[in-house]
């Protein structure tokens, strides 16, 4: 016994072993932070790129061509090039920032800590995972440098396009890249998950029930079996195309496909089928995106109100429900594909049945924010942001799930608001928020609040600026994927609101480089953190030191006597009171 | 549960560590402190099955979804699956004879009946492999018909997972020829068996669906 914590809390290992090929959750999850961090760099390059051309559509530009020269053949965006732009802007932020960030990231950094374990279960599961996931990204990346260029599926890869390897000049190798990334990073995000399911489920410390961990573990774990179940429907298909592609099957092609004046040698395909296989999977990883954000939105929340959240229990169900019922609305993003109209209406029904465990949550958030003295700290700002984001976007997703309304606005600017704000900007807010908070238990210093907030106010304003003028585009019906919008008559009237689009883009995107330079500044410079628990937190991890050494609670792990909410108890002296205070021992006014 | 040995000798299994309520091994002292009733060692292999229903339920939508094609054209299954399926089923049994062997310490046997399983295992990879010769014989390729685009993929992936199996036997008999399992504690025994016996279960899903369309 003695030995074994003596291994955990004395044993010194080489620079390499210690943060590189480390089997730590800390440093996994850091690795993780900070990949998906350089692919938020690339994947919100590639859409300042795209909101020049939506802004500017025929201005040549000189500057741009020597930067790009095949891209900018003519001093003007190809087409193609744009085109891919959106497949790579859509795969990278969904996959390798999000789902990276929120369950890789704050996953690995925050499973053990907030449960009180030393380590995930599987610690060198867990360190190959993100080995591969960063082969993944290398192998996406690479897609972007290949002479033929990047694919053009958009981040659905929808067959026919992706199944037919001469069918665009980024579907031969971009499209392969493509598939080989998304298997990759399927197979990583299967070893996350094992780890995180297996971590919470068994490896809880000594008084921690379920029904006393932060909502941050229930939404990991909830998240983690969603993708469990998800991921691999998504490689079904993914193995079917590239067989389409290598194989010569004919799966997703049908009979009667003419290329190049040459009819293909497919038959009998249903490409409808790759539709309702991928959004299977689709549909569930929003959720991926969003619980995790919801998580941690709701114990920073929690935290910088000083109150309880409000309906622990409920928050806990409605994840639950929410999860549920992603599994059966898939259909939602396929109301004009020629699919049976009446499954358009039950896809209709179940779809609108997830507003009911959504406006749970968001009363809830409501209900916590209701009446509280708030700290309006920076991490404070973006947990409030993610509610107001989330807000905003799902109500339009209500217009989006009736499938009435949705033939008018699928595949407009509608829908690119609609998901940006509830599954892209809503998780961002919520990640920030996370990075500003754990900030100090990541690096032991604080980031530079008064620059937090400056981000937050430029991030907030310039997201509503960027988004919510695309909901007037969309009704006026600009296409979704459209290269050049003052193509079309009935579209050039809108066109100012494009340019006021794009510049506000160009805000919101500097806007951040003040938050990489703040975080990376503040991880040599940072103000020191002098004590472990600076925002006055409940959950386990703020009893581990900033930051906690490897097996992160020194000899004895915490046992835990009552839930992560007790903030602001009545009668109290101070208003909150950590998980690891045994009831009766708090000191009374 | 007191065990009775060849010999006659009955072994009292060591007492358990209070806090240690979770079954098999896994894990040091430090972790033992959850009453989760599970180890985590099974619950990863619970969750790896589950991605391995989810990956051949998506297989077998598309497979249903596919059959209400007018192309769908049906192909003669090789009759080498059915002593095939006999091979695998059999291996299940010898494996299970295995984990009643270590039961009662008798390590000797434990040993001959992986061994043999391991083995079934490898005759089966081989029959799967002479099956897809006798299509290619009989002139049906991977592209031939979406059945048989189907079948050459179903039963590649199955195959594939039957190897990992087979490594995963491998890695057993290793622990077992270092003495690493003992009548108590065999835990990555009872693990592969779980995995093979679900990987049999699942070849007869899988036969079941190629016959019956």
């Amino acid at each position: 016994m003695d030995a074994h914590k003596a291994e955990h809390t004395h044993h010194e290992l080489g620079f390499w072993r210690k943060y590189v090929f480390s089997t730590d959750h800390k440093v996994i999850g850091l690795q993780y932070l900070i990949t998906a961090m350089a692919m938020a760099v690339v994947g919100g390059t590639l859409s300042m790129l795209m909101r020049y051309q939506l802004g500017w559509p025929s201005l040549p530009s000189p500057t741009m061509e020597k930067i790009f020269p095949i891209a900018f053949q003519g001093s003007i965006m190809a087409p193609e090039f744009y085109i891919s732009l959106v497949t790579m802007h859509g795969t990278i932020m969904v996959f390798f920032l999000f789902t990276a960030v929120l369950t890789g990231g704050f996953g690995n950094f925050l499973i053990p800590l907030q449960i009180g374990a030393r380590d995930m279960a599987f610690p060198f599961l867990n360190a190959l995972s993100y080995w591969v996931f960063l082969l993944s990204c290398i192998v996406i990346l690479s897609a972007l440098f290949i002479t033929s260029g990047a694919p053009l599926g958009g981040w659905t890869a929808y067959a026919p396009l992706s199944a037919i390897p001469g069918s665009g000049p980024g579907q031969d190798t971009g499209m392969t890249l493509w598939i080989t990334a998304i298997a990759l990073f399927s197979a990583s995000g299967l070893m996350g998950g094992l780890n995180y399911i297996t971590t919470i489920l068994t490896m809880r410390t000594r008084g921690l029930s379920m029904m006393r961990l932060p909502l941050t573990q229930w939404s990991l774990l909830v998240t983690a079996i969603l993708g469990l179940l998800a991921f691999p429907v998504l490689l079904a298909a993914g193995i079917l195309l590239t067989f389409d592609r290598i194989g010569g099957t004919s799966f997703f092609v049908p009979a009667g496909i003419i290329m190049n004046q040459m009819p293909l040698d497919h038959s009998g395909g249903h490409p409808l089928l790759w539709q309702h296989l991928f959004w299977f999977f689709g549909h569930p990883e929003v959720y991926i995106v969003i619980l995790p954000a919801m998580g941690m939105a709701s114990d920073i929340l929690s935290t910088f109100c000083r109150k309880p959240i409000f309906s622990y229990r409920m928050m806990v169900y409605s994840m639950i429900a929410i999860s549920i019922l992603s599994f059966v609305v898939w259909g939602h993003h396929m109301f004009v594909s020629g699919m049976n109209p009446f499954l358009g209406s039950v896809f209709t029904l179940t779809t609108l049945l997830i507003a009911v465990p959504s406006a749970v949550k968001t009363f809830n958030w409501l209900g916590t924010v209701w009446g509280a003295r708030i700290r309006f700290t920076a991490a404070g700002l973006f947990a409030i942001g993610f509610v107001s984001m989330f807000v905003s976007g799902g109500l339009s997703g209500l217009f989006l799930g009736t499938s009435a309304a949705d033939i008018q606005l699928q595949d407009t600017y509608f829908v690119v608001a609609h998901f940006h704000l509830v599954m892209a900007i809503a998780p961002l807010f919520a990640a920030f928020a996370g990075l500003y908070f754990w900030f100090p238990k990541m690096f032991g210093r604080m980031m530079n609040e008064t620059l937090g907030k400056i981000h937050f106010w430029f991030t907030f304003a310039g997201a509503y600026c960027v988004f919510f003028p695309m909901h007037i585009l969309g009704v006026g019906g600009q296409m979704r994927r459209i290269y050049d919008p003052t193509q079309y008559a009935f579209l050039q009237p809108q066109q100012p609101l494009n340019v006021f689009i794009s510049v506000s883009a160009f805000v919101l995107g500097s806007a951040q480089i003040i938050f990489l330079a703040n975080f990376f500044v503040s991880i040599f410079a940072g103000r020191r953190v002098t004590e472990r628990n600076p925002w006055h937190a409940n959950t386990l991890e703020w009893t581990a030191p900033c930051p906690p050494g490897h097996g992160n609670f020194g000899e004895e792990l915490p046992e835990v006597y009552r839930w992560p909410f007790d903030y602001g108890v009545p009668g109290e002296v101070e208003d909150f009171i950590p998980q690891t205070t045994p009831i009766g021992a708090v000191a009374k006014h | 549960m007191p065990v009775v040995t060849q010999d006659k000798r009955i072994i009292i299994p060591p007492p358990r560590r209070p806090d240690d309520g979770r079954g098999g091994g896994g894990g040091g002292p430090e972790d033992s402190h959850s009453s989760f009733p599970v180890s985590k060692e099974q619950i990863g292999l619970w969750v790896l099955l589950t991605a391995i229903i989810m990956l051949f339920a998506g297989l077998t939508s598309a497979y249903i979804v596919l059959r209400g094609v007018p192309t769908w054209q049906n192909i003669e299954l090789p009759w080498l699956l059915w002593p095939n399926t006999f091979v695998l089923l059999l291996s299940s049994f010898t494996l299970e004879l295995a984990k009643g062997a270590i039961r009662r310490n008798r390590f000797a046997t434990m040993n001959r009946w992986l061994g043999l399983s391991a083995l079934l295992g490898v005759v089966f990879i081989a029959g799967q492999l002479a099956a897809w010769r006798q299509l290619v014989h009989a002139g049906v390729y991977l592209p031939s018909t979406l059945q048989s685009g189907f079948f050459y993929i179903l039963t590649g992936l199955h195959g594939l997972h039957i190897t990992g199996g087979i490594i995963a036997l491998g890695f057993v008999m290793a622990k077992a020829a270092r003495n690493r399992l003992t009548a108590f504690n065999h835990q990555p025994l009872k693990l592969c068996t779980t995995y093979w016996h679900f990987m049999d279960g699942l070849w007869v899903y899988l036969f079941v669906l190629l016959l019956l369309s």
